[in-house]
């Protein structure tokens, strides 16, 4: 037996020797032959950073190791330089920003749509204001045949049922946005405050999307809030909610790229807004965008270069890759603003890294 | 080598060898001496690297750290109290299911198993072991959960008299997802631990002191119970504290299926957290200083109360050898 156990570590010390051989040679190649740059950050956008990473390599060379380690962890890693950009869903205040020296900005949009499990009802069915979803949340509306959700759907067959509340128990973005949404709406929140986790006052905390719509899942009565992309591609039936404007909006990318192209971004220094509650008839209210931070001061020009290279590039050629997985690219005036703000990020002598093609 | 050291004392004496020899005997002396310390370093820095990444926490909140159950991430006030509870209840509970199964298997595979059974038996318990715990996470959460809520948690908690303490340790929301099913699991994932080494420990039993046992007519059962077990015994409760060891630090299987509620969890379907799941869930997204430094003070309470663990296994040990 023992000589089994020491036998099979042996083994797996051998093969994770191996491994480990095999990724520095792995890690050196590309190095050789064309510029590689890392960043590291927000989980959410990471299939998009990857997939335009596979779409300019071919044409570039470009080698982007992007690690998504979460939004906190990416903000760790670009303020102690390990990584040449960090990546977050929940923007820094320009103050913040101005204290390490970093510029932030926005890539895609994204947004938080609550799911229920009601089987008496179609999907999309139920509407649900922003204080009555910030009261299901507090625990105060326990039943789904409360006089506040009956009032706002009127002949639709409400059943006698409890509410499970089910929230993030991990640390993310979406409860950010989720949770700023409530604050924003609804004066009964601010007991609960916004923030990437918050002490929920009811409810089961599921592990990432995958936890959530899980527990969703398998609870009738339940509900919950996942990102627009995970809720889209595996078809979890979603809740409509009223906007601004007073109109009930269903989750779409139309209803997501309302919300940005009402903002107005020209007077958020920094990028520094969240698409909460935005204006404009049919956006929907609770959408964000996901955000890049680098360093002002770039210490190597050429990494600068490649870092801001490769999103120009994305912003250019990569929007039909963020449609296809369900992400909603930038409105185009957003676009040139960025573009312009990358003047700021300067190499050693004091000139810009990176200026952007001339249209 | 060998040669140096198998050499007699007087054909060793050559002045260039021996001088030779006496080095190297020194170097070797030191090498291992390094290795034994080499863990022993690790261990001191792992611990006084926690204590001070966690001074900010122990600074800020003071003993109320250890005595309050209230994690609040938006207004910065922590406390472990809830996650000490919620590991200490499912790695108990854990616990409490997984002894008797594993004595039975244990029991079953050494003394009664027909030849024919052993190895496949003995190579699923092993086989258990080797699977990742996300595995037991993702089926707990997928598939156990909504069949321990239809099968169990609801018929129990339909069958509870209103007003009863029964009712009210069993109340929770019916899918599954709580502190009872998380022990269940943990239970599955400790099993071929202590399985493993409780029939390791029956095969040392020499043959002889079974054989006398019977030769004295003594039952199959009461050779269990009064040769084979008392034999046993020292070992068993390192085998159990090991199982109780990785229990208590289990992590990614626990955060899908405890329902990670913080504070004190208040019935056994009720949503809890422990202190592992805790650190996995919040550390990545923990941007505060007052929020990472309590995640480490989190982890250097769940290294105390595993160190507790292993000293008192070894107390009982020690006592048990010295009867």
């Amino acid at each position: 037996m023992y000589r089994k156990i020491v036998l099979g570590l042996a083994a797996c010390l051998a093969l994770s020797a191996c491994g480990q051989n095999d990724g520095k040679k792995g890690d050196a190649a590309p190095a050789a032959s064309g510029v590689q740059i890392s960043g590291a950050g927000a989980s959410f956008p990471a299939p998009l950073y990857a997939k335009w990473a596979e779409l300019q390599k071919a044409d570039t060379g470009l080698a982007l190791n992007y690690q998504a380690i979460g939004s906190g962890g990416g903000i760790k890693q670009i303020k102690a330089k390990t990584v040449a950009f960090g990546a977050t869903d929940k923007p820094l205040k320009p103050e913040e920003l101005e204290a390490d020296g970093l510029a932030q900005f926005p890539t895609v949009i994204g947004g938080v749509v609550p799911i229920v499990n009601l089987p008496d009802l179609q999907p999309g069915q139920l509407k649900l204001t922003g204080p009555v979803l910030a009261d299901i949340f507090l625990g105060k509306v326990k039943k789904w045949n409360d006089p506040a959700i009956a009032a706002l759907n009127a002949g639709a067959k409400l059943p006698n049922l409890p509410i499970t509340v089910v929230h993030r128990s991990d640390g993310s973005g979406t409860s950010f946005l989720f949770t700023s949404y409530l604050t924003a709406v609804a004066p009964q929140w601010a007991s609960v405050g916004a923030s990437d986790a918050v002490k929920w006052p009811t409810g089961q905390g599921g592990k990432g999307n995958d936890g959530v719509s899980g527990y969703v899942k398998q609870t009738p009565g339940a509900i919950g809030y996942v990102e627009y992309a995970f809720a889209k591609q595996n078809g979890l039936p979603q809740a409509s909610l009223q906007n601004a404007a007073g109109q009930f909006v269903a989750p779409t990318a139309e209803s997501f790229a309302a919300a940005a192209a009402g903002a107005d971004w020209t007077k958020a220094p920094g990028f520094y807004l969240l698409l909460i509650n935005q204006p404009g008839a049919g956006a929907w209210p609770i959408t964000g965008a996901t955000f890049i931070l680098i360093h002002k001061q770039q210490a190597d020009a050429a990494t600068g270069k490649a870092v801001l290279g490769f999103f120009d590039r994305a912003y250019s050629t990569g929007d039909a890759a963020a449609s296809e997985l369900a992400y909603v690219p930038l409105p185009a005036a957003l676009k040139d603003q960025v573009r312009q703000s990358w003047s700021a990020v300067v190499g050693p002598d004091g000139k810009p890294v990176f200026t952007p093609a001339a249209k | 080598m060998t040669a140096t050291t198998d050499i007699p004392p007087a054909v060793a004496a050559a002045p260039p060898r021996s001088a030779f020899g006496a080095a190297f005997d020194r170097g070797f002396e030191i090498l291992c001496f390094a290795s034994a310390t080499f863990l022993l370093t690790a261990l001191g820095g792992i611990v006084v690297s926690l204590a001070i990444g966690g001074w900010p926490a122990f600074q800020a909140f003071g003993f109320a750290f250890f005595t309050s159950a209230e994690w609040d991430p938006v207004q910065e006030i922590y406390g472990s109290a809830g996650a000490v509870a919620g590991t200490l209840i499912s790695a108990s509970l854990a616990l409490l299911f997984a002894l008797p199964l594993s004595f039975g298997i244990a029991i079953f595979l050494v003394e009664l198993c027909p030849p024919v059974l052993r190895r496949p038996i003995g190579t699923a318990v092993e086989l258990l072991a080797g699977i990742p715990s996300i595995v037991y996470g993702m089926w707990g959460l997928f598939v156990f959960a909504p069949w321990f809520a239809k099968h169990v948690q609801m018929p129990i908690m339909m069958s509870a008299k209103p007003g009863t303490l029964w009712e009210k340790i069993t109340t929770g929301v019916p899918n599954g997802a709580g502190i009872l099913s998380a022990s269940i699991i943990l239970a599955i994932m400790i099993l071929p631990f202590i399985a493993a080494t409780m029939r390791e420990l029956l095969l040392t039993i020499p043959a002889q002191v079974r054989e006398s046992a019977y030769g004295l007519g003594s039952t199959t059962f009461e050779v269990i119970r009064k040769v084979s077990l008392p034999y046993i015994r020292t070992g068993a409760i390192g085998a159990v504290m090991l199982g109780l060891g990785r229990a208590l630090g289990e992590t990614m299987a626990v955060t899908f299926i405890i329902g990670n509620a913080h504070g004190f969890p208040t019935s056994l379907f009720a949503s809890g957290s422990t202190i592992a799941s805790t650190i996995a869930n919040e550390f990545a997204e923990a941007t505060g200083v007052l929020h990472t430094s309590s995640l480490i003070a989190l982890g250097l309470v769940l290294f105390i109360i595993t160190f507790a663990v292993l000293a008192i296994a070894r107390l009982l040990i020690g006592r048990q050898a010295n009867l």
